[in-house]
């Protein structure tokens, strides 16, 4: 084909050569996607046959040119080979670029069009794809928890919401396929809506340094992609079938890819995930199955120049949770405190009853790209999500089996950017962003709203870029800027309108009285500025990297509007209406070294931030329901620093060692007290051994020791119960503890993979300071999971 | 030689026209892809509706009644829920020494109108119910359960309580939601507390 081609062109120009012949073309040879040179290709003359090679830097040069036009035609063995017309008048410099496409194409979510990256400065960790494989029957924040720095704040075993640097919630951003995920990440019971069988790689960056995310990414942002498609005519797929000793249960998971040269490419993929109760040590956990189904597909047709993708995922996932952590109030803290066991254990079911979460996610993409020249490249995206969350809580009469809480959150995104490139050395970014999201909380429930109905648009622009000065500096630094209107309808208690004085302050904010209720409709105004600037310095085996961020984030619906019980943590939630944004100012250095036999990476880091929300127990509340703790939200001034270490050393062809240490310290610098809720210091170090020429057999032995958290805030409190006072010891951390794994993962043949993992592998019993069902139950015990990887 | 400078200025400028028209377009794009994404967003106006909490609790009502003599009447009402308001005890007056009362105990929820008798939901589903009665200690007071659910545990919506010599202290009403059943008591019976009040009272 290629040589019918180069005849073809070969006859086709026969053209004058009594001119003047004596032109110079220099050309360079790029790869499209990420910039970088191609060597080693090879460019024949149309017209005179006579091939060039590129050098080294990817440059090459012709001479003896005629003034004409001429055929080059241009091949490298992992590009599609291409012919460009080169028109020459005088010496001539020219750039190609060529298709880089036997490896895989490069998502269109990445807009960075000289990188994959999303920053410069700040160093970024991945989790490719065979981790996250071995994650399959677990959940992304379980994937996310491998990566040092990495914690999770947990409910049960099931719900694991990822934690940055000890900043969770609205202070990470979860980009799924290049949306912004809107899923209530407020609530510290809410896992993110994303299947961890539809990503293909995952990515976390511990600071807001990726500003076309978002500015507010005080914590830092996690980003994961679908699995990239090649440029070929390709069907493929793969199905993942695992089963687990603990919870009794398994994962089903498969996805389909169908691909063509030309670029067009269409995806499916899908997964059912289901289990039982899981059990500890000791006993079973009665009301921790789960019950998951995920659907995702993706159709695009994606050309060296232009591109477009269409994707739609949902994800549907119910979750039992704890029978024994639904309680009252004081009264019944304190019995399930002191208990060593949780006071309700039936026998082993998969049946999920209340209390239960259900959750269901939209996500739909569309999105597009053209290079233009002299300007770079456009895209726009535009995307829809729909989140349905509803809890089901213990519930007396005609009311048991329906919701408690049951919130849509409807949300819209426009982004269009450019990324272009301003010369050899700098490139540039720049874009907007406008969405519009639409809270409704159900009435129908006949329970108070938790969070209130609102609208909130916002409107944001942002600029970034870097310059190359040399091989061994590059320079970076983006600017964001955000505006946010919220109008929300807020039935308060008339009792809690006027404890707090709003009734002098706002009472032109009400809207209509219902007795002891006051409807109030709140429009506010949030200006958020954000910036980043840094430096990358590369020599030798090593690389530095630092960044500083300023980041802002607008105060979330439920730290300015919670006003009453919160079921799952048994107290009294009380938000502010009067908050203003959080102000952050990361400092994070990070020196990597990549040896031959050692290899490691520190990342120090300082995170200051102004008006700094959080909550804290304030007082007693008597109930005719007994009593409750009052947590209020509160903004003060609070410093974090930390480290994370990754160190790996290979101790021969085939063993190697990988340790892993992170810790990190909050501070209230107001009260002089430590933050709640931070984690506590861990270590994780494997032995891996690995086998490339028999079975591709890899065994790890992993050791995680968790330390025991000492610094933490004293939240007890005292209630007197039936005439006895008694301290309701809610905050002391419980101890430190020790976990072995065992991973093992063998390729009966090419296509056929085994993995045995097991977790906990000497059952021990233990309980996570981060689990905020700790006072009730031991964390989970020992659990096999056996699982087939099949590829065709 | 001069023509061909010329050319490729007025092709240079030709191109940065061509960018700026491209520019132009893009902007027109953006502007109107986000007018038409603040159209979208022009929800109506109208006010949500109001949530009357359905299975609030505001009020608790233990009527005593002895064979003859006076009723002694023990309530709490606590309209504001879990809001601010501390609930309002009262109780009506003293119990007799050495006397035997019938007693009877009502939920009700008063935010709504008429009120709600929870009472009727907690006897029809007595088996996920159980009301204890809590004596402070020096309180010469008795109680005893008149009351079964299907499986022939105590409900305790009716009570007997019976009265010693004088004395004072406190009287807790407590009712649990899906406790253990049967149980030793309250500190054994898990569940979820939907009510616990306290009431101070003396015998005379």
């Amino acid at each position: 084909m290629r040589l019918l081609a180069l005849l073809l062109l070969l006859f086709s120009s026969v053209h004058s050569f009594a001119q003047d012949c004596n032109n110079t073309l220099n050309g360079t040879l790029l790869d499209i996607h990420d910039g970088s040179v191609l060597t080693g290709a090879t460019i024949v003359v149309a017209q005179t046959g006579v091939g060039f090679q590129t050098d080294l830097d990817g440059n090459f040069t012709i001479n003896f040119l005629c003034n004409s036009t001429y055929q080059l035609q241009v091949s490298h063995p992992s590009c599609s080979t291409k012919i460009f017309t080169v028109v020459i008048q005088d010496d001539t410099q020219k750039t190609f670029k060529l298709e880089h496409h036997l490896e895989s194409l490069n998502e269109i979510i990445v807009n960075g069009k000289k990188t994959n990256r999303a920053t410069k400065s700040i160093y970024e960790n991945l989790v490719d794809q065979q981790t996250i494989t071995t994650f399959s029957s677990g959940s992304l924040g379980d994937a996310l928890n491998s990566i040092s720095g990495v914690s999770s704040l947990n409910t049960g075993n099931t719900v694991v919401k990822p934690m940055i640097n000890g900043l969770h919630s609205s202070r990470v951003l979860i980009i799924n396929n290049g949306v912004q995920m809107q899923d209530q990440e407020w609530g510290a019971e809410h896992a993110p809506s994303i299947d961890i069988n539809a990503v293909g790689s995952l990515k976390v960056i511990k600071g807001a340094g990726a500003l076309q995310y978002g500015g507010n990414a005080i914590g830092g942002v996690i980003i994961a992609s679908a699995p990239k498609v090649p440029l070929l005519d390709s069907l493929y797929g793969k199905t993942i079938l695992s089963g687990s000793s603990n919870g009794l249960g398994g994962v089903v998971s498969s996805s389909l890819t169908k691909s063509y040269q030309n670029g067009l490419h269409a995806s499916i993929q899908g997964s059912l995930k289901r289990y039982g109760d899981f059990n500890a040590p000791n006993y079973n956990l009665s009301n921790t199955g789960v019950f998951e189904r995920n659907i995702s597909a993706k159709i695009g047709f994606n050309r060296i120049d232009y591109g477009v993708e269409a994707y739609y995922s949902l994800f549907k996932n119910e979750i039992g949770i704890l029978r024994a952590s639904h309680i009252g109030g004081a009264e019944d803290q304190v019995q399930a405190i002191l208990s060593p066991t949780p006071s309700i254990i039936e026998d082993f079911t998969y049946n999920i009853d209340a209390p239960r979460q259900e959750v269901m996610h939209h996500l739909a993409r569309i999105k597009g790209f053209k290079d233009i020249e002299n300007i770079g490249r456009i895209s726009l995206q535009y995307d829809y999500q729909q989140n349905n969350r509803l809890e089901f809580d213990i519930r007396r009469g005609s009311n048991s089996g329906r919701a408690s809480v049951d919130l849509v959150l409807d949300t819209q995104t426009l982004t269009i950017d450019v990324a272009t490139d301003i010369s050899e050395k700098l490139t540039a970014k720049f874009g907007v962003v406008g969405s519009l999201q639409t809270n409704y909380a159900n009435p129908e429930t006949g329970v108070r709203r938790l969070i209130p109905d609102y609208d909130k648009y916002s409107f944001a622009g942002f600029a970034s870029g870097d310059y190359t000065i040399n091989q061994k500096w590059v320079l970076e630094a983006g600017f964001r800027f955000d505006y946010t209107h919220m109008n929300v309808f807020k039935f308060y208690r008339r009792s809690f309108w006027e404890d707090r004085g709003y009734d002098n302050q706002f009472s032109n904010l009400v809207v209509e009285e219902y007795g002891n209720q006051l409807l109030v409709n709140p429009k506010l105004d949030f200006y958020n500025p954000s910036f980043t600037i840094g430096a990358k310095f590369s020599f030798g085996l090593y690389k530095l990297f630092t960044n500083y961020s300023l980041s802002s984030r607008a105060p979330n619906a439920s730290e300015q509007f919670s006003e009453g019980l919160h079921h799952s943590a048994s107290r009294i939630e009380l938000g502010d209406l009067q908050f203003g944004s959080e102000i952050a100012h990361k400092v994070s250095v990070t020196l990597q070294q990549k040896g031959e036999r050692f290899d490691f990476t520190i990342m120090p880091y300082s995170n200051s931030i102004d008006n700094f929300i959080l909550i804290e127990p304030t007082g007693i509340r008597q109930t005719i329901r007994g009593n409750f703790q009052v947590w209020e939200y509160r903004q003060t001034q609070a410093q974090m620093y930390g480290l994370d270490l990754d160190a790996s050393l290979s101790l021969s062809d085939n063993m190697r060692f990988v340790h892993q240490f992170s810790l990190v310290k909050g501070y209230d610098k107001t009260s002089n007290e430590p933050l709640i809720s931070m984690p506590a210091a861990s270590t994780l170090n494997s032995l891996v051994y690995t086998n490339p020429n028999f079975k591709n057999l890899s065994i790890s032995v992993q050791s995680n020791y968790v330390f025991r958290q000492n610094e933490f805030p004293n939240t007890n409190f005292e209630v007197t119960i039936l005439d006895t006072k008694q301290t309701i010891d809610i905050s002391t951390p419980p101890a430190g503890y020790h976990l072995l794994h065992l991973n093992i993962t063998a390729a009966i043949n090419p296509d056929m993979q085994v993995g045995l993992y097991a977790n906990n592998l000497l059952n021990t019993s233990y309980r996570n300071y981060l689990n905020r069902l700790r006072y009730y139950a031991d964390d989970v015990g020992r659990n096999i999971t056996l699982q087939l990887k099949y590829n065709y | 030689m001069k023509t061909l400078q010329l050319n490729s200025i007025t092709n240079f400028k030709f191109q940065t026209m061509k960018t700026m028209k491209t520019m132009k377009t893009m902007k027109n794009i953006s502007f109107y892809a986000l007018l038409s994404i603040a159209m979208l967003g022009c929800s109506d106006d109208d006010t949500p509706e109001v949530v009357n909490e359905e299975e609030l609790i505001t009020t608790v009502i233990l009527t005593l009644t002895p064979e003859s003599g006076d009723q002694v009447v023990l309530t709490t009402v606590d309209l504001d829920g879990d809001g601010p308001d501390e609930p309002v005890t009262t109780v009506s007056g003293s119990f007799s020494e050495n006397t035997q009362y019938q007693g009877a105990v009502r939920f009700l929820n008063e935010t709504e109108t008429p009120a709600e008798e929870i009472t009727d939901e907690v006897v029809e589903e007595a088996d996920e119910h159980q009301v204890f009665y809590t004596i402070s200690e020096g309180l010469n007071i008795q109680t005893q359960y008149e009351d079964q659910d299907s499986q022939g545990n105590p409900l305790g919506v009716q009570i007997t309580l019976s009265t010693g010599l004088a004395s004072e202290g406190s009287l807790t009403v407590t009712l649990r939601h899906e406790p253990v059943k049967p149980n030793d008591g309250l500190d054994s019976a898990g569940g979820e507390t939907d009510i616990s009040t306290s009431f101070d009272v003396s015998i005379q």
